[in-house]
């Protein structure tokens, strides 16, 4: 068998718990107001794997994510990144936005560069970064065009490549393919899973997109909905050696698809 | 604009206007409307009297003053009422009362207050101008799209540092916007004030002109107001214009 996907589940805590967690999420609850957002989240995310929050809307993923982030507050619980807890975001975790959040008066290059510009960087130094990184994402020829002169996958290139600018050691990425449409959306999963695998960095990763998560993901929690908790652990082993056509033909990654819909069907009305 | 095959430049209908004022002036049917010929001979030998430059450098002076307390204090109050939810309850509805209020009242209220002088123009273009400027800045602040901020904070930018990089440059076009507007209306508080006030500048001018019946003069003193006031809406667009780019494309 060429591909092996096996989706192994597990959810005895014992087995959350990873060898290198670069990011501990440690009993984190989230309040607005009188509404529970998230209930004792308890997760480990392992250093160099993908790992995806999945889940239906209103169950708190991209809470989860911009908590771990430092630009929402948690009401209880700490996050423990590379075994210090952190309050407030840090140049350990770089962020990648739904919107794409890029300043719409700056060039490609400059976007790209603003995380080492508010490092304090020199300007000839944060450029040569920047254009190596235009390049790794496949924007070369872009650097002196505006936001809104590009596509937008274009654009999320430019806010991916500002996230990998810095060198951070945890990518936190909130659907950042949601405003793509379909055809380079497939195109982007498969550069994404390459620069993955490229850069060797830690990735957590929001969608609400179950083929999707399937498919880029070392590992997927479940969150159900209202109050957000995590209802399960999937491991998809997929084979990223093959081609990624088969992957998405291959039965076990049909299969699993198929497990996770199950699991979350009763959410949707 | 074309008309039967011909093209029409821009200023015709100017021209054409101009010409009617000319035929109707030339009747005599009313004293009100002298011939616009005797009003622009009547123009620049204005120009050229000490009275009217004196009082164009008093006008001149009371508006600069004025725009620049309007501008110095109505962009940052905007700014501050638009990320800071206390001062926007403190402030919100004095603005909102004041941007639409007829404002010419006061001008009397201000006379006792700041006496006959240049201080009550000034206070006046002051008064005409804020209001706007200070709502714009707001709405633009407002605007700021919030993952913009969060995506600052996320690469560690202090607070000085978003709002110098992020919050006012996006809301630039808002706040030029603003001081178009808050331009025009302190070209009319200098000169309702002016008027109002009745012994300095223009004003005075006005009063003199329309008092001994000198409507050559009072026709060509208007034109240049009109004028003045055009140019300088137009010298705040062409810097809007330089900025649209982006403001187009948000």
């Amino acid at each position: 068998m060429s591909i092996n996907t096996l989706a192994k589940e597990h959810f005895d805590p014992a087995s959350i718990v990873t060898n290198d967690p670069v990011v501990r999420v440690e009993a984190i609850s989230k309040h607005y107001g009188s509404v529970e957002a998230l209930r004792s989240i308890d997760l480990e995310f392992e250093r160099g794997k993908l790992t995806t929050l999945l889940g239906p809307s209103g169950c708190g993923k991209t809470t989860l994510l911009k908590i771990i982030a430092g630009l929402v507050p948690a009401t209880s619980g700490q996050i423990i990144v590379n075994g210090r807890a952190v309050t407030g975001p840090g140049p350990e975790r770089a962020f990648v936005f739904q919107d794409f959040a890029l300043m719409p008066w700056a060039t490609v290059l400059r976007n790209v560069g603003f995380g080492l510009e508010l490092k304090g960087m020199a300007a000839a130094e944060r450029n040569r970064i920047a254009r190596r990184y235009i390049e790794e994402v496949g924007l070369q020829g872009f650097e002196d065009k505006y936001p809104h002169e590009l596509s937008g996958g274009m654009r999320q290139r430019v806010g991916i490549a500002r996230a990998f600018a810095v060198n951070a050691d945890v990518l936190l990425l909130d659907e950042p393919f949601s405003a793509v449409d379909e055809q380079n959306r497939r195109k982007f999963q498969e550069d994404l899973l390459r620069l993955v695998e490229m850069e060797r960095k830690t990735f957590i990763f929001v969608t609400h997109s179950i083929e999707e998560a399937v498919y880029v993901s070392d590992r997927i929690v479940l969150l159900s909905p209202r109050p957000g908790r995590v209802s399960n652990i999937i491991d998809p082993r997929i084979d990223r050696t093959a081609n990624p056509d088969d992957i998405r033909r291959d039965p076990g990654y049909l299969d699993v698809v198929e497990e996770i819909w199950q699991g979350l069907r009763h959410y949707a009305e | 604009m074309t008309l039967f095959g011909f093209r029409i430049p821009m200023m015709a209908s100017l021209i054409l206007w101009a010409l009617v004022w000319e035929i109707v002036g030339r009747l005599d049917i009313i004293f009100l409307i002298p011939p616009m010929s005797a009003i622009i001979a009547a123009g620049f030998d204005l120009v050229q009297t000490n009275s009217w430059q004196n009082a164009t450098l008093v006008t001149v002076r009371s508006f600069v003053i004025g725009m620049a307390l309007a501008i110095g204090v109505g962009v940052p109050l905007g700014v501050m009422m638009g990320r800071v939810k206390i001062i926007d309850n403190i402030f919100g509805l004095w603005v909102n009362i004041f941007v639409s209020a007829p404002l010419s009242a006061l001008v009397p209220v201000l006379m006792i207050l700041f006496g006959m002088g240049e201080a009550t123009i000034v206070v006046t273009v002051f008064l005409f101008a804020v209001w706007i400027i200070v709502l714009d800045a707001r709405a633009g602040v407002m605007q700021v799209p919030t993952s913009l901020v969060d995506m600052a904070r996320s690469y560690g930018a202090s607070q000085t540092t978003i709002m110098l990089k992020i919050i006012l440059v996006s809301a630039l076009p808002e706040i030029l916007a603003g001081i178009r507007i808050g331009v025009i209306r302190g070209v009319k508080g200098v000169v309702i004030g002016q008027i109002l006030v009745a012994v300095i500048g223009y004003g005075e001018l006005f009063e003199l002109y329309s008092r001994s019946f000198d409507m050559e003069r009072f026709w060509a003193l208007t034109m240049v107001l009109f004028a003045a006031a055009m140019v300088l809406s137009a010298i705040v667009e062409n810097a809007e214009k330089r900025i649209e780019y982006y403001a187009g494309a948000r």
